[in-house]
């Protein structure tokens, strides 16, 4: 099974992401993110930024995890292409995230993801598998 | 899964979806059938059907004919709320705060001038920044800021950036009162700094268009419109710093729902009372980006005066530049409306719907006032915009409310599939249509099949009232990021 897929609505785009564990689940849902934004084979390991964040509950931090790469995506410039989760519980994680300065012309960038949803999101762990659907506002 | 809405034609291209449920009023949709089956199949009534479940909502949850699918409120939504009983909710304006749209006509024939409009549609992408990630000429300081998101346009103005004339031109004089620049975080402000004077991606855009056809000469008169004319159409909206407040709020609104115990059939609908500090400060943050959006259609408004004036080589003022309108289509606001009888301030959602007020209207810029308030409505690239007037039946149907686009139909993945971006450029140039795009691959997102007939949403509004045709406008040139 993949680590995630693009799922579509009509005015949007969203992805259902999946991990043996939550922290694979967050490295995977925040790789399927930035996947619609630029081809992640275009993506250097150049810059590591340290995130560390809390919210009230287990969608609520992933919706957290992903807002603030776009975050820094949009006011720092940086580019990502790999995630990882350092330490994670229902309500908190400490993750770094790799990539580099962004590149117009080499990044040759997609979606212009405005922000990340509530709508329709879902964390759920069946069989020792997780998954997690998340909207984006496109 | 719940059940397939029901719903009945009650009027003429108006449907009811009776109260079910928690529903506190029943949905009206302004529609055909056809838009109605699509509608029901993309779970957009049932959307419908959500909204009107939230306190205060009065009269109907509505949508407009240009009605799909969006997160917690369908696009093309209208909701009015008490303003003691009722509530504001961040999902219901939009991430795009005050995302809109202004037209700028000109004295030019658009025949005479044909051969020149592939060098304006080159010099508008060169001096106008367009696309994702792509940064602006004009950085705003943190005093500059504040005042952008206090007192919106007129900035704008005292930097040399457009004509005093402008002002009435754009909905509420280009301020909409009541922005606390404080309640703007600094992160949506580091989102906004590098992205003012920059037009964004997806679908906005900047159009070069020709003026097709006149519905209606007194009150294309009024606003300076004629047929064969050369227009400019700019789409476009608070970029980064609207999408980071209404981030943010989403988050603070789920926590003051539960607190004031409303049960929210989406997360995405978490809203707060209007009268509570949450509702308040929402209400402030929002009218920072409703400043800033307008500002920045106005600083593009701007450069593209000046690739006018450096293609025909005269100054905007003789070419006769002059603004028509600027109205926003993802908003809320404060508004006197007459219900059962009774006068009342109701706050009035409009997430992808437009303002559309009759003459007479103290809210219409006094030029208009006697043929009532313009409507801009972008269609897609291939097809047509359109410009409308308000009329006095949208104030008792819709809360003064009309569509705003033609509305998706297509996913933007589905379109990239199944249309080549390069062959849609080739197709619309065999067309007579210029296209400067970011990127091609992208542009197939926005090609027209991936969106409704706009001349059958137009119509419907115009034959159930909620606005009348005043011109067709054909696309010439389009800059797209």
């Amino acid at each position: 099974m993949n680590d995630y897929e693009i799922i579509e609505h009509t005015a949007d785009i969203g992805i259902r992401a999946f991990g043996d564990t939550q922290k694979s689940l967050f490295e995977n849902a925040a790789a399927g993110m930035f996947s619609l934004i630029c081809d992640p084979s275009l993506v250097r390991d150049a810059v590591a930024f340290p995130v560390s964040l809390e919210a009230e509950d287990r969608e609520t931090l992933l919706v957290e995890w992903l807002n603030e790469l776009l975050f820094l995506f949009e006011a720092r410039s940086i580019i990502f292409g790999r995630f990882e989760v350092d330490r994670i519980s229902e309500v908190r994680l400490t993750a770094t995230a790799y990539g580099e300065s962004l590149d117009r012309e080499r990044h040759r960038l997609m979606a212009d993801i405005k922000a990340v949803t509530y709508h329709m999101l879902r964390v759920i762990r069946t069989d020792g598998r997780w998954e997690a659907t998340v909207i984006f506002d496109v | 899964m719940a059940d397939t809405i029901r719903y009945r034609e009650i009027t003429p291209y108006t449907w009811e979806i009776p109260r079910t449920g928690d529903m506190r009023v029943p949905g009206l949709v302004f529609a055909n059938a056809g838009l109605m089956e699509r509608a029901g199949q993309e779970k957009a009534l049932e959307q419908v059907g959500n909204v009107a479940c939230l306190p205060g909502i009065v009269k109907a949850s509505m949508a407009m004919p240009d009605i799909h699918w969006g997160y917690g409120f369908a696009i093309g939504g209208v909701a009015a709320f008490d303003r003691e009983q009722g509530i504001i909710s961040p999902g219901g304006v939009g991430y795009d705060i005050a995302c809109g749209v202004r037209l700028i006509r000109s004295d030019l024939s658009a025949g005479e001038v044909a051969d020149r409009v592939p060098g304006l549609v080159h010099e508008l992408s060169r001096n106008i920044p367009a696309g994702v990630g792509r940064g602006g000429e004009i950085r705003l300081d943190s005093r500059a800021m504040d005042r952008v998101l206090s007192h919106g346009v007129s900035w704008a103005l005292e930097q040399g950036y457009g004509w005093p004339e402008d002002t009435d031109a754009i909905e509420d004089g280009g301020c909409l009162e009541g922005a606390e620049p404080a309640l703007v975080s600094d992160r949506a402000r580091q989102r906004g700094l590098s992205q003012s004077g920059t037009l964004g991606a997806g679908n906005h855009f900047i159009e070069v268009q020709r003026v097709e056809r006149i519905y209606d000469a007194e009150a294309a008169q009024a606003f300076g419109i004629f047929e064969g004319q050369l227009c400019l159409m700019i789409h476009s909206g608070s970029r980064g710093l609207g999408h980071q407040i209404c981030t943010e709020q989403v988050k603070l609104m789920a926590a003051a729902a539960r607190r004031a115990g409303i049960t929210l059939p989406d997360r995405q609908l978490a809203c707060a009372p209007i009268d509570s500090p949450e509702g308040r400060e929402y209400y402030a943050a929002m009218a920072a980006a409703v400043n800033f959006a307008r500002t920045n259609r106005q600083v593009l408004t701007h450069l593209a005066r000046r690739s006018f004036e450096h293609i025909f080589n005269c100054s905007a003022e003789r070419l006769g530049l002059g603004l028509v309108y600027d109205v926003s289509h993802n908003m809320a606001k404060f508004e006197e409306h007459r219900v059962d009888g009774e006068n009342r301030t109701l706050c009035v959602h409009r997430k992808g719907a437009t303002r559309s007020f009759p003459a007479g209207h103290p809210g219409v810029p006094e030029r208009y006032r006697a043929v009532g308030q313009p409507v801009i409505v972008p269609g897609d690239m291939g097809t047509a915009s359109y410009l409308l007037k308000g009329t006095e039946e949208a104030m008792s149907l819709s809360f003064g409310s009309t569509c705003h686009g033609a509305g998706r139909v297509m996913g933007r993945r589905a379109a990239r599939r199944a249309i080549s971006g390069h062959q849609l450029k080739m197709r619309l140039e065999s067309e007579g249509i210029t296209v400067r795009a970011g990127r091609t691959a992208s542009l197939a997102e926005e090609a027209p099949e991936a969106y409704k007939d706009i001349d059958e949403v137009v119509e419907i509004c115009h034959r159930a009232g909620l606005s009348r045709k005043v011109a067709r406008l054909r696309p010439l040139g389009v800059v797209k990021g």
